[in-house]
């Protein structure tokens, strides 16, 4: 798999936060609820990453071995 | 025999007359037509007008005896104003009509966004009037009626339509049985279920969206100003849309998307309609207030167009050509831009002044416009109807994100009609300046209107033939007169405009003083010898920062393909 960017990424520490914080708001969504909550931060990081080339390349690693 | 209704459709607000059905036991026989276009509503009767603004005549039949049951297209675009205007009804609309310009979105309780439409001091027009479609073709039809080349037969419905060689034959019945009429053209302007496309078993192109919405109209008395209303996932139609408009004569429209699997006769039911309308006005503040039911209605959203309009001698136009969603006034604004280019398109080949190219144009213009709405308007449906679990999803974290987050709010755009740029046109000149200049309506854009003075605006002195917009305190040089006389001469129709010119100068028909340069500024035109040729829906099709004798000689020869 090809890194999708060039840009800084995330530290062993920060990507362990990452993965914890995410894990405890799907739980905090509820189950009916996490796949709004999921499409809502993908949204907002979308936002931020500014880049919707970038945007399509993480959709399409995403979409991978489902 | 065909038997419309003689009785006159209900309305609390629109008192309906029925006409008399045009009989040909009561006229002379007929000769073949140049054209006949069938069907009544906006379409038809711009075409009908546009075509007799250019001196062609034509028969308008309609099947029915009276104007369209129910407000139908409530919201006309500044656009279809200036369209309206070339025909002459644009005042009428204005009286009677409600002008506003902007647009609310709300989502559980807060108004998540605002549309202000821009109003430029340069336009006569708001950007939206709200006018029941009865009373728009109440006027078309008064100015077909005083238009000695307009043969208006009410109850005349088409039974078949048969190609012939460079003609077509029609089978028309009216209350006294069918009689055959011929016509070089025939316009099919009879709407959304064309029953001559039918006939022809032409295919169109694009989606329809599932889903249903229903249309009401209802007399009640609401404290709210005239500005577009849409209401999203609300308690009462959770994941549903309800779009509210204020109509003239105390009428409100409210358009309510249905849940999943409701059919339209379980939504038209009486006791349907008064539970959800009366949930809506509880929801927006007003339970209780009394009202009336005047009209109702069910549609769903498609985005299909005909690939091409023109087939032998049938045109067809407005959505007989196309069907189009709501949701950003489409429809009727879309026929009139339609209406407008077919009737100068049409009525020069019908004379003569030009080849059949010039109809392959109007038919390239046109579905690229119809094709460019259905871009546009798929994005505004798939956001209002969402038409899979990933649309709806989407959707719905839009919703939920726009309380907090402006960056997402932009998406309840509605995209309202616009009109289309003829960019590519083949019309467009090649050797004009068009991409020297800095500003001003390039190559295919609709014109730019220019406040003149005190109820005088630059689009009233324009229409009615091509128009030349020379920028000037002079008189025209004499090989620009000689080039504008001669294709006067081959029956084009010309007008020249001196802009800047305080006094009438040699070479124009009229003069506009533009004393302080306000015009000129607005076409982007630098200095005195500058032009701009409008072709007849005044659509720009070349300009020049100095116009001179060869290239305005290429510019209408090109402009006019033979």
């Amino acid at each position: 798999m090809t890194p999708l960017s060039h840009s800084p990424t995330l530290s062993i520490g920060g990507l362990e936060t990452v993965y914890d914080a995410l894990a405890t708001a799907i739980d905090q969504a509820g189950a009916d609820k996490a796949q709004l909550f999921l499409v809502k931060l993908a949204l907002l990081n979308a936002n931020a990453l500014a880049d919707e080339t970038l945007f399509q390349q993480h959709i399409t690693a995403a979409l991978q071995d489902l | 025999m065909h038997t419309p209704s003689t009785e006159a459709r209900p309305s609390i607000y629109y008192q309906y007359e029925v006409f008399k059905p045009w009989l040909a036991s009561a006229h002379p026989p007929q000769t073949r037509q140049k054209v006949v276009i069938v069907g009544s509503g906006p379409a038809g009767m711009v075409t009908a007008l546009e075509l007799a603004r250019h001196g062609v005549p034509s028969v308008v039949l309609s099947a029915e005896l009276q104007f369209s049951q129910g407000s139908r297209a409530i919201c006309f675009t500044r656009r279809s104003m200036e369209i309206l205007q070339q025909v002459g009804v644009a005042d009428r609309m204005t009286a009677g009509g409600l002008p506003w310009r902007f647009g609310n979105s709300f989502y559980r309780g807060q108004r998540v966004f605002r549309m202000e439409a821009p109003h430029d001091a340069d336009d006569r027009f708001f950007p939206i009037i709200n006018v029941q479609q009865q009373f728009m073709e109440e006027y078309l039809h008064d100015a077909c009626k005083a238009s000695p080349l307009i043969d208006f037969r009410w109850g005349n419905k088409v039974n078949t339509v048969v190609q012939k060689d460079g003609y077509a034959q029609l089978e028309v019945d009216t209350p006294e049985g069918p009689y055959t009429l011929e016509s070089d053209w025939v316009v099919a302007a009879d709407g959304g279920r064309s029953g001559i496309r039918t006939a022809m078993n032409l295919q169109m192109e694009g989606a329809s969206y599932e889903g249903f919405f229903v249309i009401a109209d209802i007399k009640i008395d609401l404290p709210l100003p005239t500005e577009r209303l849409a209401y999203f996932d609300p308690d009462w139609n959770p994941g549903n849309t309800i779009l509210m408009h204020r109509e003239p004569n105390g009428i409100w429209r409210v358009d309510y998307q249905l849940p999943p699997g409701e059919t339209p006769e379980e939504a038209l039911r009486p006791e349907s309609l008064k539970a959800r309308i009366n949930a809506q006005l509880a929801m927006i503040g007003h339970a209780g207030v009394p009202w009336e039911m005047d009209w109702s209605s069910v549609y769903s959203a498609r985005t299909l167009t005909l690939p091409d309009f023109v087939h032998g001698s049938v045109i067809f136009t407005g959505d007989a050509a196309h069907l189009l969603p709501i949701f950003g006034v489409r429809g009727a604004n879309t026929a009139f831009q339609d209406a407008q280019s077919l009737g100068w398109h049409l009525a020069f080949v019908a004379k003569g002044l030009a080849g059949p190219q010039l109809l392959a144009n109007h038919s390239a213009e046109r579905v690229g416009a119809a094709r460019e709405i259905i871009t546009e308007a798929g994005k505004s449906t798939r956001f209002m109807a969402p038409p899979s679990p990933g649309f709806r999803l989407l959707r719905d974290a839009v919703l939920s994100l726009s309380l907090t987050q402006a960056f997402v709010r932009p998406l309840y755009h509605w995209r309202t009609s616009r009109p289309h740029e003829y960019t590519h046109s083949m019309l467009n000149s090649a050797g004009d300046d068009n991409g020297l200049f800095k500003s001003g309506p390039a190559h295919g854009a609709p014109p730019q209107n220019v406040r003149l003075g005190a109820n005088d605006f630059l689009l009233d002195h324009l229409g009615g033939g091509f128009d030349l917009l020379y920028f000037t305190d002079t008189a025209l040089p004499d090989a620009l007169q000689q080039v504008i006389n001669a294709a006067r001469q081959k029956g084009m129709p010309l007008n020249v405009t001196a802009v800047g010119a305080a006094q009438p100068v040699a070479g124009a028909d009229q003069h506009l003083p533009d004393a302080d340069g306000h015009l000129r500024q607005r076409y982007g035109v630098p200095a005195h010898g500058g032009a701009y040729l409008l072709r007849p829906d005044q659509h720009i099709c070349a300009r020049w920062l100095t116009l001179d004798a060869t290239r305005l000689q290429a510019a209408l020869n090109n402009a006019l393909p033979r």
